[in-house]
């Protein structure tokens, strides 16, 4: 077989005796939301053919780096919320546990005077703390995770209040923590990083295809692995040299890029990753199978608040400032309506981790176009609404034909 | 009073403990109560290895109560156990398990959002070695290897190892669970209600598969209303009614008329009337 299955999930190829896809087939997984992929990438690029045809600056180099920049954080923050949602559940909290993450460092850090690093590990261990002690509320004593983190919405947006004190907004200073967000690397490292990425790359998609051979297993054509790896070389090269044609690659993207190459890792390579999909899927089944149900929700949860402080720090690390409103807004629910735009289902057990970094780029995308044309915050708020709830009617249908499909 | 109790088997005639040591798995006297409701009042039960056991009987009529205490799921209030020859007390699952007992549950368990092999191996997956090791990254390239030779061996046909659960058929979906079943190399399976809402060419399938797991001298327990599957595919039939076995049948000995009074209770006792029709009927103790 060639690609068949290889479309939607990566890691998902291969097989005995599959039967060769039809464009109806096509269609129907198109619909089914197995194709979810390339559902986003038709949208990220009407989104940017109709910006761009409004204002010619949209698609320039300037402002791409600029929209990479603008989404490192919420980006971040919804690889956390893509694990959540693989169990099903949701986390409210996430805007919050940002705000008073990078509170914490800010304090710790402008006032107390602690060293850039340990201000920035004691942010991200708030944010792991306070995600475990969520996600034990939440499986110990079986309150919905929609109540818990509600209430940690609250309880933490007062904690942030608390922790700034009167002043409401502490500025930062120091170059290693606003370094995160403005720092750009020169041409030649940009060029090297884009080697290396495609080099590995190719050594891994080679070694994972031996692997397959050598326990006599069927494997994609050489022609299927060869053109992926050419779709990857070539988008790595188109990306670095935009971004070298302004100011560089920025530190912000590396980071966000390098936390989504390992989290799609963890989620799709590893145990812990199979068995938060199996409880996603099928909570008794995963019970029955001897999966500790409970220690994979607060690990999630957990990993959850860690990412939201991580995202937290480099939205603080973008703004030089940490104010009443760090974490406040629209973040909460742009982080989660990114995923699900790009394909990971509210209901559970189906999504994957790019899913936060291109529907971050979609969201972003949608954002920065409205802001170069010069829209009202009126406006702004009632597109972003309409895209959530059109990627949520997607999702709910690609669901309802899935089970019409006897699919669930 | 109860219901006597017909044994077609010469093997079953002696109804001591000693007795008991001789089959895979005997129980005796078991008895399971849920507040006043007696779902299990002294059962004697046994499989062999190499024998396809069918437990018919009414809704409520302890069926799944006495699976459950087999597997450990729901153990009894009182009687004793012997597998491979050995007293054995069935507590837990775990314990259940580890004796090389597996249960196929009537609701299958399986995860649809995950693919054949996934499923097969969830809970005790395969890790790579090397630095993968330290992240617990899943070998697949073995697991589905391993799952190939399993299914080949057992000539089960899925359209894909790497198919989700979800797109598969009834039948195809029960494969999967009865190959599961198997991972664990155990001595018994047993199955509820395999062939419920299966089409006529599905059915087929799981029951050669059923056959199959007779070949490789594993002993199978399946629970059906269906009596014609029954008749297809068991070697011996027992019928429970109201808690007690009230019939206990080797196939090529009796008749569904049989079977279906000792179910409904109708028509007198009809276990006893089967087996004292060919003059095998024990003499009550």
């Amino acid at each position: 077989m060639s690609g068949a299955t290889g479309e939607a999930a990566p890691a998902a190829n291969g097989g005995s005796g599959a039967v060769k896809e039809t464009t109806r087939d096509t269609v129907r997984r198109f619909i089914q939301g197995d194709l979810a992929s390339l559902r986003v990438v038709i949208g990220l690029a009407v989104i940017w053919i109709i910006f761009q045809s409004q204002n010619d600056r949209f698609l320039s180099a300037e402002n791409l780096t600029n929209l990479m920049l603008q989404i490192t954080a919420v980006g971040l923050i919804s690889i956390g919320i893509v694990f959540v949602l693989l169990l099903g559940e949701i986390d409210l909290s996430v805007g919050a546990v940002s705000g008073l993450a990078a509170a914490v460092m800010a304090v710790l850090n402008a006032q107390h005077g602690w060293n850039p690093y340990l201000a920035i590990a004691a942010g991200i261990a708030v944010g792991l703390a306070i995600g475990a002690l969520q996600g034990f509320l939440f499986s110990r004593f079986g309150v919905p995770s929609f109540v818990v983190t509600l209430a940690g919405l609250l309880a933490w947006q007062g904690a942030l209040l608390q922790v700034l004190g009167s002043t409401g907004s502490i500025n930062l200073t120091d170059p290693k923590i606003t370094g995160l967000a403005n720092t750009f690397y020169s041409d030649a490292v940009g060029w090297t990083m884009a080697v290396i990425v495609i080099v590995a790359y190719g050594a891994l998609t080679l070694a994972g295809h031996r692997r397959r051979l050598a326990a006599n297993l069927e494997s994609e054509g050489m022609i299927t692995l060869a053109m992926r790896f050419g779709l990857v070389a070539v988008a790595t090269i188109v990306v670095v040299a935009v971004l070298n044609s302004d100011r560089g690659v920025p530190l912000a993207l590396l980071i966000l890029v390098a936390f989504v190459v390992g989290m799609e890792y963890v989620a799709k390579q590893t145990r812990f990753g199979r068995h938060v999909f199996a409880v996603g899927g099928n909570v008794e089944a995963a019970r029955r199978a001897g999966i500790g149900i409970e220690k994979i929700r607060v690990i999630v949860f957990a990993l959850s608040g860690t990412m939201a402080a991580i995202g937290g720090i480099m939205a603080a690390s973008r703004l030089l400032a940490v104010n009443q409103n760090s974490g406040g807004s629209e973040l909460l629910l742009l982080a989660i309506a990114g995923p699900v735009i790009a394909g990971t289902s509210l209901f559970g057990g189906r999504g994957a981790v790019w899913t936060a970094l291109v529907g971050a780029l979609v969201i972003g995308s949608i954002s920065n176009g409205m802001d170069l044309l010069a829209l009202s915050s009126a406006v702004k708020f009632m597109v972003t609404g309409g895209v959530l709830l059109l990627a949520v009617i997607v999702d709910a249908i690609a669901r309802r034909q899935r089970q019409a499909a006897g699919r669930v | 009073m109860s219901p006597r109790i017909a044994r077609g088997e010469a093997k079953s005639n002696g109804e001591g403990n000693g007795a008991a040591t001789e089959h895979l798995l005997a129980l005796r006297g078991f008895s399971k109560s849920f507040g006043p409701v007696r779902a299990l009042h002294e059962v004697d039960f046994e499989v062999d290895a190499g024998e396809i056991v069918a437990l018919v009987g009414d809704n409520g009529a302890g069926k799944s109560t006495l699976i459950k205490a087999i597997d450990g799921v729901q153990p009894p209030d009182s009687g004793q156990a012997y597998f491979d020859g050995k007293r054995v007390r069935i507590n837990t699952p775990q314990v259940a398990e580890n004796l090389g007992i597996a249960t196929v549950f009537q609701d299958l368990a399986l995860c649809d959002n995950l693919d054949v092999v996934a499923n097969l191996f969830l809970g005790r997956e395969t890790i790579s070695h090397g630095a993968g090791q330290l992240t617990l990254q899943l070998d697949e390239a073995t697991m589905e290897h391993r799952a190939g030779e399993l299914f080949s061996g057992l000539a089960v046909t899925i359209p894909s190892l790497r198919s989700e659960v979800g797109t598969l058929s009834g039948g195809q979906r029960q494969q999967v669970a009865v190959a599961r079943s198997l991972l664990g190399e155990p001595k018994m399976v047993l199955l509820d209600e395999p062939t419920a809402a299966l089409g006529v060419p599905q059915t087929k399938q799981v029951l050669d598969l059923i056959r199959r797991l007779r070949e490789r001298d594993l002993g199978v327990v399946v629970i059906s209303h269906n009596l014609a599957n029954v008749f297809d595919v068991a070697d011996r039939i027992v019928v429970l009614r109201l808690g007690k076995v009230a019939g206990d049948f080797p196939v090529e000995q009796t008749t569904e008329e049989h079977v279906v009074s000792a179910i409904t209770g109708v028509g007198g006792n009809g276990g006893e009337r089967a087996a004292e029709d060919r003059g095998e009927g024990e003499e009550e103790e």
